[in-house]
């Protein structure tokens, strides 16, 4: 049983720093802010997701898992409110053609 | 393996940090710094795995709160030049 879990723990660790990586250097790539926020939002999901599943596979404590839960709810719910905020920003910003580059 | 994803993650957040430093406009310093506090909250939580003591995880749990907050925050003042008056709906309808 043990070989097992730290297979899957493995493998799910190693997709979580995939998927975080890979958008992270999206971050970087995208030609604009708001086709930035979309791997900015694959990271918060898709990394954290699989990072948080491997770690939860290592733990027998049932208390860890309900805080590695609870981690991985309130990044469920931050993450598309922020993005949300800042595209919704962006494009006031934008709409009162204040958008120049480091406007404040 | 908590030391190969604590080295995955520091290696992220420092691509995100470049992002943070080149900007070039105020919105891609705030996105890339939501990013690095994300990547913050997860640094932690491996950390707390890797040196035997999972208790770190509360500290991921606020961190991930002040987090949001304070990203909020800044959006907010940036779109209203203000942060104490409520939020007016923008004119020619709701986004």
């Amino acid at each position: 049983m043990e070989p097992i879990l730290d297979v899957l723990s493995w493998l799910f660790i190693l997709a979580g720093l995939f998927f975080m990586i890979v958008g992270t250097i999206g971050i970087l790539r995208m030609p604009d802010v708001l086709a930035r926020l979309h791997p900015a939002g694959m990271t918060d999901t898709m990394g954290a997701g699989f990072l948080l599943l491997g770690m939860s596979l290592q733990t027998s404590d049932w208390m860890v898992l309900v805080r590695l839960l609870f981690v991985y709810a309130f990044l469920l719910f931050t993450s598309p409110i922020a993005g949300h905020a800042l595209g919704r920003t962006v494009l006031v910003a934008q709409r009162a053609g204040t958008d120049v580059e480091d406007a404040p | 393996m908590f030391l190969v994803a604590a080295a995955g993650i520091l290696v992220s957040m420092s691509l995100a940090l470049v992002r943070a430093l080149v900007g070039p406009t105020v919105y891609d310093r705030v996105l890339a710094v939501n990013t690095f506090g994300t990547k913050t909250v997860l640094l932690i939580a491996v950390l707390g795995f890797l040196n035997g003591r999972p208790e770190f995880l509360d500290l991921a749990l606020v961190y991930a709160l002040i987090n949001f907050i304070g990203t909020i925050t800044v959006l907010k003042f940036f779109e209203f030049r203000d942060l104490g008056r409520a939020s007016r709906p923008l004119e020619g309808g709701e986004v």
